[in-house]
């Protein structure tokens, strides 16, 4: 049963959803001093596609997409547990979570 | 009507998202990253997906940013730094940024769905189907292995996140087995006599040790040791 999608049809949804994608990768590229808002800006990404899959799903009439939307929320999940956990070791070591400082590794 | 509420819902999700990546506080990023899940909620229910609009608002707002919500005030960030280099990064974003959207807007302009699609059995909801038995319906059936993988998944970011974090204190007091089970009766239990009228510490008393630095095992614990604290280690 394909669904209308509220009445404003495909191109709104992704439009809405391109705007998202773009506004996290900016954010990636702005906020070069905090781990914690790029994470968050890869939240944003996320929940782009997440929007994606939805609304090619109700217009298709097809429930796979749902059902990927809720594998990607799990990864989303586990991506910003591991994320935080590695932000806060970090922070205990370095007492700083800029990019900048993140050069250990660095022969 | 529907139409109305679907641009009220993506304007202030498109505005919280901007606030996210631009608020001087990262509490308020969090707190604008909430408003933008709620609304991307409301968005998912326009689009019929509740079971999807529940799990974003429950799992979403209720676990992972509320989450990120301890971590941020966990860290200690200084607002006023952390907003600096925003000059010399923000002209290379914004270029990437509108070379992505204008590819995006070419992709939208002249795309179709494939008219052999509906020639592909589709995995739909019945007609009287509640989206939320619908989707349990395909979970446990057409893509259990899926679902068990990230059952998986899951396991292994929390075994993750909890092996990054789990400090080691070097104060703590654990159980040694070997060492339990080298113990003998002489080494606990020590039996006097006892004169009639006499106490055990006219006789010298037992000869137990006296703190926990001698019975501890050689080199386990150090008295002299500084207690580490959050506020040292920062530094």
């Amino acid at each position: 049963m394909t669904h209308d999608l509220g009445g404003v049809g495909l191109g709104p949804y992704l439009t809405v959803s391109a705007i998202l994608l773009v506004l996290g990768v900016f954010g990636i590229f702005l906020n070069r001093k905090n781990i914690i808002i790029i994470l968050m800006s890869m939240e944003l990404i996320l929940l782009s596609a997440n929007l994606n899959f939805v609304a090619f799903s109700s217009a298709l009439g097809d429930l796979s997409g749902q059902v990927f939307t809720l594998f990607v929320l799990t990864i989303a999940a586990a991506e910003a547990a591991i994320g935080l956990a590695i932000v806060t070791v970090f922070f205990r070591n370095r007492g700083s979570i800029q990019v900048e400082d993140v050069t250990m590794m660095k022969g | 009507m529907t139409a109305l509420v679907f641009y009220v819902f993506a304007t202030i999700l498109v505005l919280s998202a901007t606030m996210v990546i631009s608020a001087r506080n990262p509490v308020h990023s969090v707190l604008f990253l909430i408003l933008g899940f709620f609304n991307a909620a409301g968005l998912f229910l326009l689009a019929g997906a509740e079971f999807l609009a529940m799990l974003l608002i429950i799992v979403y707002v209720g676990a992972v940013a509320v989450l990120f919500l301890f971590v941020v005030m966990m860290l200690d960030i200084r607002v006023s730094e952390a907003r600096e280099g925003l000059q010399r990064y923000a002209p290379f974003g914004a270029a990437v940024g509108a070379v992505l959207f204008a590819e995006l807007i070419l992709a939208f302009g002249h795309w179709r769905i494939a008219p052999a699609i509906d020639a592909v059995p589709h995995l739909g909801q019945a007609a009287g189907e509640t989206n939320t038995a619908a989707l349990g319906d395909l979970i446990y059936t057409h893509y259990v292995l899926l679902f068990q993988a990230c059952g998986l998944v899951l396991l292994v970011a929390m075994i993750g996140a909890i092996v990054l974090t789990l400090r080691e204190r070097p104060t703590g007091r654990r159980q040694d087995i070997e060492r339990q089970h080298a113990r003998t009766v002489a080494d606990t239990l020590e039996l006097r006599r006892l004169p009639l009228g006499r106490s055990v510490r006219e006789l010298g008393g037992f000869a137990r040790p006296t703190s926990y630095s001698e019975a501890a095992a050689k080199g386990s614990y150090d008295p002299h040791a500084p207690v580490l604290s959050d506020e040292s280690r920062g530094e």
